[in-house]
């Protein structure tokens, strides 16, 4: 599989996106500059964490702007794949390739510690590996990972089946209780229509490095590598 | 003019005898941030000569913009420690969020990657509302500028004390990594090569911060100091870190410094300095946030995020390329000269033009006088047969672990991105924090580390404590010592009493590290820490940075299994002075200190280092604030999984001064049973008391003492009052 990391002059986890990628898991990487103009026949761009365009006014309200989005948006008309992952997830939203928005966390602070994550539908290329509404630990690191959809929006995603990841307890249970930021329906994660473009805020890079015990990130690579 | 300029007279004469003409008002203002107490240690100097600073290790010691010590393989660490005291208490978040900034400068500009930051901050009472403010405040800026920069902060340490309430301190530790061949200097070499000016554009904001605000102490006029604080932009630090590594990979790049303190003024000073050259600057090609700026205030700006480079002739296009990949404001702005004086124009006419020797070397070395302050007379003994022991220690502990000393620091640190860029191996929350070396088998453990209430009691022996006790947490988690930064926090030192308290700290630094072999490479010192008068307690704050060989070999301060068995290795002695113990209980700080004994406390470090090497140990945890008893209920809950222990102990002290003092030189392990014996013999080589005081088992904290019982405590309830204490205070 021929990936490629994104990075925008503030990107701060491309470094990690990129060791994940090559490193553990082998696959064909290399770095996309974000003045670049397109991506070169990838199958699969990572828009890493971080603060891409310094997100003063809002996160990825610049970034959206960049020349490589445009690309991007090309490459996931086109049915590439397209992995946000914190910073990532606010720019697709942006960007408008995902629906909804994220906003302020409800603590008005920013929150970095381990999450749990239901995984509510397998049938993407992401998931494919995390079946039976399997629960994942991965850390979360945000300050705007409050995630708000209308409801009449909220009610079509769902259906659809475009809500991926909920926040939820150790065991599963999706409460209010483990919600670290607001987020409607404890949203975590969601797909494009077409299934080939996910936004998550937790951050799957770093539980899949086995020098750390917690390893559930890799589920979301493995996926990836098992439907190329 | 020249008092408003914080000269004194006599240096203004001596100003006027080294240039043998009066200088102009640019030249004075040069003159005043460079000779300034923050600029030119000229207090501090005298002292500063004494201490250890030399080892095998040592690839740069103090001088630089950062201290470098070897680490093998071709790598080193490079650190230093900063304070940034009292922007952050007239403006809490952007003063710690700069203070964040310019250490990172700091570390990248030696040509290293910076991968963790630590922070040792210091609040007053949390019953006032300003210190909650404050708090917050310092919080909010650290977390937005490091997470922003993507370099993880990883630990630290946070006290409150009321002797903080009008002058807090927000002290910044930064650890980077370098090939050890690969180290850049602030150097302005190469008569011809050129000088430029890279970051943000210069503005006018933090005029005179380093020579009227880090140098003066706080009065009723504090506030309309405001306007000396900077305003931190970490977005443009993140891509100067950027554009400077990458363009650090050329060898064409002659030296960098960052501007700093006393801004484009002590960057070009001091560069030519070092390299014994001149340096000619035209002020109008510096790219300016506002119009009609004048030299005065260009050269004394300290606008953020902005850096010097000399390159060599020739290759300025290819530098400016590189700053413009990153979309970053820069420009030649001049050429280094021969002669060794510094050049500066404007508009076509001289603004000013001084020998560097005069400015860099000139500021009067000041032999402050000293004297023992007489406070001490009367709070140095404590007389324990007045405090009634109480018959069980539940109450006690339980209002130790609520203390926002010992409380939890989570909701500090979840503010904190302590993950990016993978190399946190143990999260906060253990006695130190380890980072791994990327592409070696190698790891580092970092610790700050002070207890004032030591140092005002006792400052010779609360600075040993200091720097026994970060090595302590250092080698808890696997890490032997090699390198110490520090920031020296105190008052006036114009004071004798404050001067007394400075010397003594100083000199009991130097020997606990000459004794622990391990060399001071860099710091910082910040005087003047008072309000009308009065002065915080003398705060010496240390950071060690540790080496382990191999980093899966890192050790943990929580109980990893049940069965395993709990000792401590060290003594315990009646010793409650200057504890928090007596401080909560009995609402008193006075006695002498805990004593230290430098042999004793180095035969526990080699003892616990070599353990944990061995694999003999599955935890190591630190006896310090709240004695024996918060290290046992801290190495119950602090983990991942929560563990009980059963302890029996037999004991003459008085059962408060077993559980709850502070007595040094003590690590609490707990190891799997079958290690025993190991263990037990290289106790005994090392010349190390080892008892075995029980295991972990259960949910419960049971302690009994000579037979009756002293604690027992759900171990869930423990951490609930330890991990929401804080909290409550947040906004």
């Amino acid at each position: 599989m021929k990936c490629g990391v994104v990075v925008f002059p503030g990107s701060n986890c491309d470094h990690d996106c990129y060791h994940v990628l090559k490193h553990v898991f082998g696959f064909d990487t290399r770095w996309i500059w974000h003045k670049d103009e397109d991506l070169g026949g990838l199958d699969l761009a990572v828009l890493p964490g971080g603060f891409s365009y310094g997100d003063y006014l809002r996160p990825g309200a610049i970034a959206k702007f960049s020349p490589i989005m445009k690309a991007v948006a090309r490459h996931a008309r086109d049915g590439g794949k397209v992995l946000g992952i914190c910073n990532g997830f606010q720019i697709l939203v942006e960007a408008g390739l995902l629906p909804g928005a994220l906003m302020r966390n409800r603590s008005q602070k920013f929150v970095c510690k381990n999450a749990y994550v239901r995984v509510e539908n397998a049938d993407t290329p992401f998931t494919s590996e995390c079946g039976g509404k399997r629960v994942m630990k991965v850390p979360i690191a945000h300050a705007d990972g409050n995630y708000f959809i209308d409801p009449d929006d909220l009610g079509r995603i769902t259906d659809n089946g475009q809500v991926v990841l909920r926040y939820c307890t150790p065991d599963g249970e999706v409460s209010e209780a483990a919600n670290p930021n607001g987020s409607v329906q404890n949203i975590a994660g969601v797909v494009n229509e077409k299934k080939n473009v996910l936004g998550m805020m937790p951050h799957p890079e770093r539980c899949s490095d086995p020098l750390w015990p917690d390893l559930d990130g890799q589920l979301i690579f493995k996926s990836l590598l098992h439907c190329a | 003019m020249v008092k408003a300029h914080g000269l004194t007279p006599d240096e203004y004469r001596r100003i006027l005898d080294l240039l043998g003409r009066a200088p102009n008002l640019t030249e004075l203002g040069i003159f005043s941030v460079m000779w300034s107490e923050h600029c030119s240690y000229k207090s501090s100097r005298p002292l500063l000569k004494t201490l250890p600073t030399e080892g095998p290790r040592v690839l740069q010691g103090p001088g630089e913009n950062a201290g470098i010590v070897d680490i093998g393989g071709g790598m080193a660490a490079v650190f230093k420690i900063e304070s940034h005291n009292h922007p952050s208490f007239i403006e809490p978040h952007q003063g710690a969020a700069t203070g964040v900034g310019g250490i990172l400068r700091d570390i990248f500009t030696m040509g290293a990657r910076p991968v963790a930051l630590l922070d040792s901050l210091r609040f007053g009472d949390l019953s006032e509302p300003r210190t909650r403010y404050l708090l917050n405040g310092v919080v909010d800026g650290i977390s937005s500028y490091g997470n922003c920069v993507g370099v993880p902060t990883v630990g630290g340490e946070i006290y409150f004390d009321s002797c903080y309430n009008g002058n807090i301190l927000v002290n910044v530790f930064c650890l980077g990594l370098i090939k050890a061949d690969k180290i850049f200097r602030g150097n302005a070499a190469g008569v011809g090569n050129a000088v430029i000016y890279v970051g943000s554009k210069t503005g006018r904001d933090g005029i005179h911060g380093a020579s009227l605000l880090a140098s003066s102490e706080f009065d009723e006029t504090t506030e309309e100091k405001r306007p000396t604080v900077q305003v931190g932009d970490p977005f443009t630090e993140k891509l100067l870190l950027e554009a400077c590594l990458e363009i650090m990979k050329h060898d064409w790049v002659v030296g960098v410094q960052d501007m700093g303190a006393a801004g484009l003024t002590s960057s070009s000073f001091e560069m030519a300095g070092r390299a014994g050259t001149g340096v000619e600057l035209d002020l109008s090609k510096v790219p300016l946030r506002e119009e009609g700026m004048t030299p005065y205030e260009i050269l004394l700006s300290e606008s953020q995020e902005r850096m010097l480079f000399v390159v060599r002739q020739g290759h300025e296009a290819d530098a400016l390329a590189v700053f413009k990949k990153w979309d970053l404001n820069a420009a030649v702005i001049g050429r280094v000269t021969e002669g060794h004086s510094v050049k500066i124009l404007h508009a076509g006419e001289i603004a000013a033009q001084l020998p560097v020797s005069a400015v860099v070397d000139g500021a009067l070395a000041l032999q402050r006088p000293s004297q023992r302050p007489q406070y001490l007379d009367s709070i140095t003994e404590l007389d324990l047969t007045g405090l009634k022991t109480p018959e069980r220690g539940d109450e006690a502990l339980k209002k130790l672990l609520a203390a926002p000393n010992i409380a939890g620091k989570r909701w500090v640190y979840e503010q904190y991105d302590h993950m990016v860029r993978l190399n946190t191996l143990i999260l906060p929350g253990s006695d130190a924090s380890v980072i791994r070396v990327p592409g070696a088998q190698k790891a580092l453990a970092i610790s700050a580390d002070c207890n004032s209430r030591y140092c005002y009691l006792d400052p010779y022996q609360g600075a040993q404590i200091a720097v026994a006790e970060c090595c302590r947490n250092v080698v808890c988690a696997g890490g032997e010592p090699i390198g110490v930064t520090n920031c020296l926090n105190f008052g006036s030192p114009e004071r004798p009493e404050i001067m007394w308290q400075f010397e003594q700290a100083v000199l009991g630094m130097g020997d606990a590290c000459r004794f622990l072999e391990i060399p001071i490479v860099s710091g910082n010192v910040s005087f003047y820490n008072e309000t009308k008068g009065e002065a915080i307690f003398p705060t010496p704050t240390i950071a060690v940075v540790g080496l382990l060989e191999d980093q899966k070999r890192h050790c943990v301060q929580w109980f990893q299994k049940p069965g395993d068995l709990v000792a401590l290795a060290g003594f315990s002695m009646e010793e409650l002075g200057g504890s928090e113990y007596l401080k909560l209980t009995f609402d008193s700080c006075r006695g002498p200190v805990p004593n230290l004994d430098l042999p004793q406390e180095k035969k526990v470090q080699r003892f616990c280092l070599r353990s944990i090497r061995e694999g003999l140990v599955s935890s190591a945890h630190d006896c310090s604030e709240g004695g024996l008893a918060v290290a046992l209920a801290e190495s119950c809950f602090t983990g991942p999984r929560l563990l009980g222990a059963r302890i029996e102990m037999e004991s003459t002290l008085r059962s408060d001064a077993l559980m709850f003092g502070e007595t040094q030189s003590r690590v609490l392990i707990s190891f799997p049973r079958e290690n025993k014996e190991a263990l037990e013999t290289l106790a005994r080589e090392g010349g190390v008391e080892f008892s075995v005081l029980g295991s972990v088992e259960g949910e419960r904290l049971t302690v009994r003492i000579d037979g009756e019982d002293y604690i027992e405590q759900d171990v869930r309830v423990l951490k609930k009052i330890w991990d929401e204490s804080l909290e409550r205070y947040g906004r």
